[in-house]
């Protein structure tokens, strides 16, 4: 058995950094390939190595140029069909959802998706998966040759290792036939702090902010701390932040090592997009909040004042 | 055009789980439409109104109960529905299975279903329909337009949003942005009793995927909890940042 296959996630040569923890966690089941797809992208081959890819395999096309999931789907079958790899992993992003169930159904194969957790073994895999937003947590077994699955970014740790990073240059198989759909216009989220579902820090405001005002105090806090900005569906509603900033259940999730809610009330629907964040903060007028039945550190307190004086301790 | 929209049956999104026997207790909880699909039920209706869309048809595979998700699309507005009988317990293959096979004999123009299920969480449903179909998808629609047989749609990405162009017939799954589903009147809810609902059985395949256990998070504890002048409050909260969450301050 040909090792474990990682996919990939990467738009213009941005790697998301979901691939580098799936290629550090496969790293413990033995050989791993990370699989690539792109155009003019042969030179990230090295990015992979540095967290332990034994070999790179390069898709390089115009067709592969961006995301489509007729020819990407197209060309991973046959080499699945050509290398046999034990098993095939995807960051569960918008990408690599869309990808994983594509192939599975291709294959006619069965598919853990947004798995929290995971253990390999030859043809089988056990994932843990949080299922009704988080309330419930479904442990499956995936059989087959190769196990596939979709893993939650921010479950599985990046650790350096060294890896031979052999690139391979598969024959390409996809053809124009293959694309359905056609990308018209990408619009990159604009923001000089991290993605939200890829930060470290997480500082969310909530109706509790009651306008652009108490946004801004947000986020005055999240750029000390080198934070994402996140938003309750409150303060989305309210149009103070952009949507895709909403955190919860119709939101994204998030897995911080730190979050940090302000004038969020802790609404389930909210809890579902955080509560599985290492460290929760709150601050909230309101000592009944249910934010705080989750919180490790809360502080009952105006935000208006509370972060103010907060940044000014932090910044001693 | 015929639009045919994928409604699944979910708990309120509200709801307690607890289990029992080893399984999700479903005993006293409120069912609903899956959230999302509403959002899919809205679009189709929509389209309808805009005389893009001539009927629209919801499916829905589960138990009996699913009729009432039925139902509530119909006092939305929907035309038509089809309740395909399956275990509850069937995965997502055996869902996509019993969908396609319907999808298959009504043959419509358009499908529309929600990106995600609130219960199961998989997003994998209508990605593996459109695979056994042939046909185009796209996910996480937040607009979509059709002109000359072409859906032109507004997607969340990852690290951005993107606008595709795919043929039709596609199916296509929707963000909760996309719109503000409409709360069926009471003339609609009448209308909907006599709407058309028929009742086929899922075709027989067997699960992909083994549920092997099923359990419940460890309960967070509440932590520290200071109710005190922010004045006292805020430095505790930044020496617990620094020290306990050990987050680095960017200078
Ligand atoms: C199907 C469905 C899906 C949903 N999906 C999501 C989702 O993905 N994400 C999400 O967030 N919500 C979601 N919701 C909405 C959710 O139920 C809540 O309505 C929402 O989270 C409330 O946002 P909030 O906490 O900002 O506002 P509120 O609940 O109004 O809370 C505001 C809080 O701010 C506090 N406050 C007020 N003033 C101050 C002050 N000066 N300083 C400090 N604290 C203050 C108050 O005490 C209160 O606790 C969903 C709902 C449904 C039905
Ligand atoms: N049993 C079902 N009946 C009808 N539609 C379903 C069913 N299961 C899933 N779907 C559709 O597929 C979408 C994604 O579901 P899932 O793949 O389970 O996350 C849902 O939002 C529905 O539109």
């Amino acid at each position: 058995m040909a090792g474990t296959w990682v996919v990939v996630d990467q738009r213009d040569g941005n790697i998301r950094k979901v691939t580098f923890e799936l290629i550090s966690e496969a790293k413990k089941y033995g050989e791993v390939a990370a699989v690539l797809f792109g155009k003019g992208v042969e030179g990230l081959a090295p990015e992979f190595a540095k967290y332990g890819a034994d070999k790179v395999y390069v898709c390089d096309d115009d067709l592969f140029a961006s995301y489509n999931t007729g020819a990407y789907v197209a060309q991973l079958e046959a080499m699945i069909k050509e290398y046999s790899p034990n098993a095939v992993l995807f960051g569960h992003t918008v990408n690599g959802r869309d990808f994983a169930a594509r192939l599975a159904q291709k294959l006619d194969a069965g598919l853990a998706t947004d798995a929290i957790d995971f253990e390999l073994s030859d043809g089988k895999g056990v994932f843990t998966r949080a299922i009704y937003a988080g309330k419930a947590l479904a442990k499956v077994e995936v059989t087959g040759n190769p196990v596939l699955a979709t893993i939650r970014a921010g479950v599985c740790e990046v650790v350096e290792a060294d890896g031979a990073g052999e690139v391979i240059k598969p024959a390409i198989v996809a053809t124009a036939d293959d694309v359905y759909q056609v990308e018209k216009e990408f619009a990159p989220t604009v923001s000089a702090r991290p993605e939200l579902t890829e930060a470290e820090v997480v500082v969310s405001g909530g109706r509790g902010c009651k306008g652009p005002d108490g946004i801004k105090v947000v986020e005055e806090l999240a750029d000390l701390l080198g934070a994402a900005v996140g938003a309750s569906r409150a303060s989305v509603d309210s149009g103070w932040l952009g949507h895709e900033l909403q955190v919860g259940q119709t939101g994204k999730v998030v897995n911080p090592n730190l979050y940090v809610a302000c004038g969020i009330s802790g609404a389930i629907q909210h809890l579902a997009g955080m509560s599985s964040s290492k460290y929760i903060a709150a601050i909230n007028t309101d000592p009944e909040a249910p934010i705080f039945s989750v919180a490790d550190f809360g502080v009952v307190g105006d935000l208006f004042k509370v972060i103010p004086l907060l940044i000014e301790e932090l910044q001693k | 055009m015929k639009v045919l929209v994928c409604v699944k049956q979910t708990f309120d999104t509200e709801a307690k789980i607890e289990l029992k026997d080893g399984k999700i207790n479903d005993a006293g909880i409120n069912l609903i439409i899956n959230p999302y699909d509403e959002v899919a039920v809205e679009g189709a209706i929509q389209l309808k109104e805009k005389k893009v869309a001539k009927e629209v048809v919801v499916v829905s595979a589960g138990a009996d109960t699913a009729m009432d998700a039925i139902r509530t699309a119909l006092a939305m507005g929907a035309d038509r529905g089809i309740l395909v009988k399956q275990d509850v317990d069937a995965d997502e293959y055996a869902r996509a299975v019993a969908l396609a096979e319907v999808i298959k004999k009504e043959n419509p123009d358009l499908i529309l279903a929600g990106h995600v299920a609130a219960d199961d969480g998989s997003s994998q449903v209508p990605t593996r329909i459109a695979e056994i179909l042939g046909l185009p998808h796209v996910n996480v629609i937040t607009n979509l337009e059709i002109a000359d047989g072409v859906a032109t749609v507004d997607c969340e990405a990852d690290g951005g949003t993107a606008t595709y162009e795919v043929k039709l017939p596609a199916v296509i799954s929707s963000q909760v942005s996309w719109n503000e589903p409409r709360y069926p009147s009471m003339k609609g809810i009448m209308q909907a009793k006599k709407k058309p609902v028929e009742t086929v059985d899922a075709v027989a395949v067997e699960n992909k995927v083994k549920v092997l256990e099923y359990a419940l998070p460890e309960a967070k504890t509440a932590g520290i909890k200071i109710e005190d002048d922010p004045e006292v409050a805020a430095p505790q909260l930044a020496d617990w940042m620094l020290n306990t969450a050990k987050i680095e301050v960017v200078k």
